[in-house]
């Protein structure tokens, strides 16, 4: 029973880890990108389409990815080189990334889709309990946890990693110092396009394999709160997205139960576990100000 | 090839006014681009999208009835916006506003008379407003992003709308479909003009009108555009950042919630599950084609309300997807906001090593 549920929280977690540990990075470089519900539907509407018309998986994943990028490309091209407001600018990515993955999706409805396999690792997925949950999953699973190491270790022990956050603290002296501000934050941009395009696919080729409209149902948007729930260090986002996933399949789990509340209620819950979670965070001045990247949300355009 | 601005002097009044007209143009190139793509004459396909739906008196009714609840929500966001306030749940507002507008005809039937009908929509600016406040509170007592938390309210509202219309709300003599009981004639919003419209036209305008002065010509007004602008300056006058967030979500969602219930008493006449094609969203695009300006809106209501008639035109004329309005509503924001880089800047497009170039400006 546990075990079951455990595998129903990973599932669940999985698009919310890849979507925020994406845009944690953007905003480290002081960007904030809001569109990435917008980015991730077009990678689940882009995923499941190639998949299933070219019947690979990997195909999927990686036509989801580009669908990713090529929307955070939009992003970058008018909030940096158009010095465009970020917010508006990323509900319009939103607003775009929806209308499009309707109309490409359209042809989609209602078709079998091709589930991701699971990679069994030999040896270790015997072990009892821990087997199945941690070493029978897909790949995208694996690579979530891969992409979290990756970016903890980039960002806080590489130059590179000093460089991103340099920029996003003070783009000013980065200016100063030789940096290209504007190039080093639309790579920020387009790898969180590629994260939230990758989680998008995980919706549609594993979480629930179709396309449905609005299928994100705003995990996007409960993305950009986890990084502001892990104060923007990697290794939180991790507990952040576990918390939000297991929430998000207690409903699932109460409904089985045949418990006597509205489903509506447990359907509302993770919006305003997001809300309550925010209020507690950012509450704390201290916590939440150490961590911020100074310079997010501000334009810059380097004075010649 | 590089893309370089240069600030202008002051921002260009020309521009202010020329550039929602090119992102329109651009707008309507890339539907063009659209149609061809998807196998359609592309020249027909604008036709029948932007012109047809202005040269039918039903269908000019029709766009109308879809722009006022734009104009009514945009005008509220646009106040949130001047002030640097991110509501982007007006959605929410929207719906919980026609809640609170429908619980005297739905629980109160008999409760037919005069009051009934300015009752309902006291109560339905008053219900937005409330919802509307939510944010703003945590975000003045909290400091919590207000994006996040009023976007997250807008599912925690659908969410209470499904709940009401499938449960205590659903009409006892409706066989079990999820919808609630019928309002009565009391219950209902007027037509005016011999039928035409409905008196939810007539009321929008005017309020977009006394916001328009408001903006322009009032104390208040300056202080939404200072603390927009700067907010440090504008504590020097004494203003204050905080009670100008509650303001401007609690007429935001004011204005929200009152589109919510004219639409329920006037266009629908009962609950639904879904009663609301997204305009809180829409609206937002409204409002900055409008450029936060309300007697902007207007227009900018009129055009957006035209894409949702527009998208239904090609659906049936071409066999296109509607679902192309919301790609046209999605790139034309896109349009407008890049547009708008040329009010405050000249953008000079330099050729790679080209003299002039980086060469000259060490």
């Amino acid at each position: 029973m546990f075990e079951a549920v455990l595998l129903t929280v990973i599932t669940a977690a999985t698009p919310l880890l890849i979507a925020a540990i994406g845009e944690l990075v953007v905003e480290r470089s002081g960007v904030l990108n809001l569109g990435v519900e917008g980015m991730m539907i077009m990678g689940a509407v882009m995923g499941f389409a190639v998949a299933n018309l070219t019947g690979s998986g990997a195909l999927g994943i990686f036509a989801a990815i580009l669908a990713g990028v090529a929307m955070s490309a939009l992003f970058g091209f008018l909030v940096l080189n158009l010095v465009a407001n970020q917010v508006a600018t990323g509900l319009a990515l939103t607003i775009l990334g929806i209308g499009f993955s309707g109309l490409i999706g359209e042809a989609f409805i209602g078709v079998p889709g091709l589930k991701l396999p699971q990679i069994v690792i030999p040896g270790l997925s015997d072990i009892p309990f821990f087997g199945p949950v941690f070493f029978r999953q897909d790949a995208i699973v694996y690579i979530s946890f891969a992409l979290v190491a990756a970016v903890a270790y980039t960002l806080f022990k590489t130059r590179v990693g000093l460089i991103l956050r340099a920029v996003g603290d003070n783009h000013g002296s980065a200016h100063a110092l030789g940096y290209s501000v504007i190039r080093i934050r639309f790579m920020a941009v387009l790898f969180g396009g590629a994260c939230s395009g990758l989680a998008g696919a995980y919706l549609s080729l594993a979480y629930t394999p179709q396309w449905v409209e609005n299928m994100t149902a705003g995990r996007g948007w409960i993305a950009l709160a986890l990084v502001v729930f892990s104060s923007w260090l990697p290794l939180r986002v991790i507990v952040g997205a576990y918390l939000f996933g297991a929430v998000n399949v207690l409903n699932l789990h109460a409904q089985a139960m045949e418990m006597d509340i509205p489903s509506q209620f447990l359907s509302s819950l993770p919006y305003l576990a997001t809300i309550l979670v925010l209020v507690l965070i950012s509450a704390n001045r201290r916590l939440t100000l150490v961590n911020t990247p100074a310079c997010l949300g501000k334009s810059f355009v380097p004075d010649r | 090839m590089r893309i370089e601005l240069v600030k202008r002097k002051e921002q260009s009044k020309a521009m202010a006014l020329l550039s929602p007209v090119i992102a329109i143009a651009l707008t309507a190139l890339s539907a063009a681009i659209i149609f061809s793509l998807t196998g359609h004459n592309p020249a027909l396909g604008l036709y029948k999208f932007f012109i047809e739906p202005l040269t039918q008196q039903w269908s000019l009714e029709a766009t109308i009835d879809k722009a006022t609840p734009l104009i009514l929500i945009a005008c509220g966001l646009a106040i949130c916006y001047l002030s640097n306030n991110w509501n982007i749940g007006a959605e929410g507002q929207f719906i919980i506003g026609a809640l609170f507008g429908s619980f005297l005809p739905i629980l109160f039937p008999d409760f037919e008379n005069g009051a009934t009908l300015p009752l309902m929509l006291v109560s339905g600016a008053l219900g937005g407003a409330l919802w509307a406040l939510i944010p703003a509170l945590l975000k003045t007592r909290f400091n919590t992003n207000e994006i996040l938390t009023s976007l997250m309210l807008v599912y925690v509202a659908s969410l209470l709308l499904d709940y009401l219309v499938r449960g205590p709300w659903r009409d006892p003599g409706g066989f079990n479909f999820p919808e609630s009981r019928m309002f009565s004639d009391a219950a209902t919003l007027p037509e005016v003009f011999g039928g035409a419209l409905s008196l939810a036209t007539p009321i929008t305008l005017v309020i977009a009108i006394v916001l328009a002065v408001l903006l322009a010509k009032t104390l208040k007004g300056f202080e939404i555009r200072v603390m927009g602008q700067s907010p440090r300056a504008g504590s020097f006058a004494g203003f204050s950042a905080k009670g100008l967030t509650l303001f401007s979500f609690a007429l935001a969602g004011a204005l929200a919630g009152l589109a919510g219930t004219m639409e329920v008493s006037g266009a629908l006449n009962q609950l639904l599950p879904t009663i609301s094609p997204g305009y809180g969203f829409t609206a937002i695009i409204v409002a900055f084609l409008g450029r936060l300006n309300p007697l902007g809106i207007i227009v900018a209501g009129f055009v957006l309300a035209l894409s949702y008639i527009g998208g239904e035109a090609v659906q049936t004329a071409l066999g296109v997807s509607n679902k192309i309005a919301s790609v046209i509503q999605g790139l034309l924001l896109f349009f407008v906001l890049a547009c708008d880089t040329l009010i405050l800047y000249r953008v000079r497009v330099i050729s790679r090593r080209a003299p002039g170039g980086e060469a000259s400006h060490v």
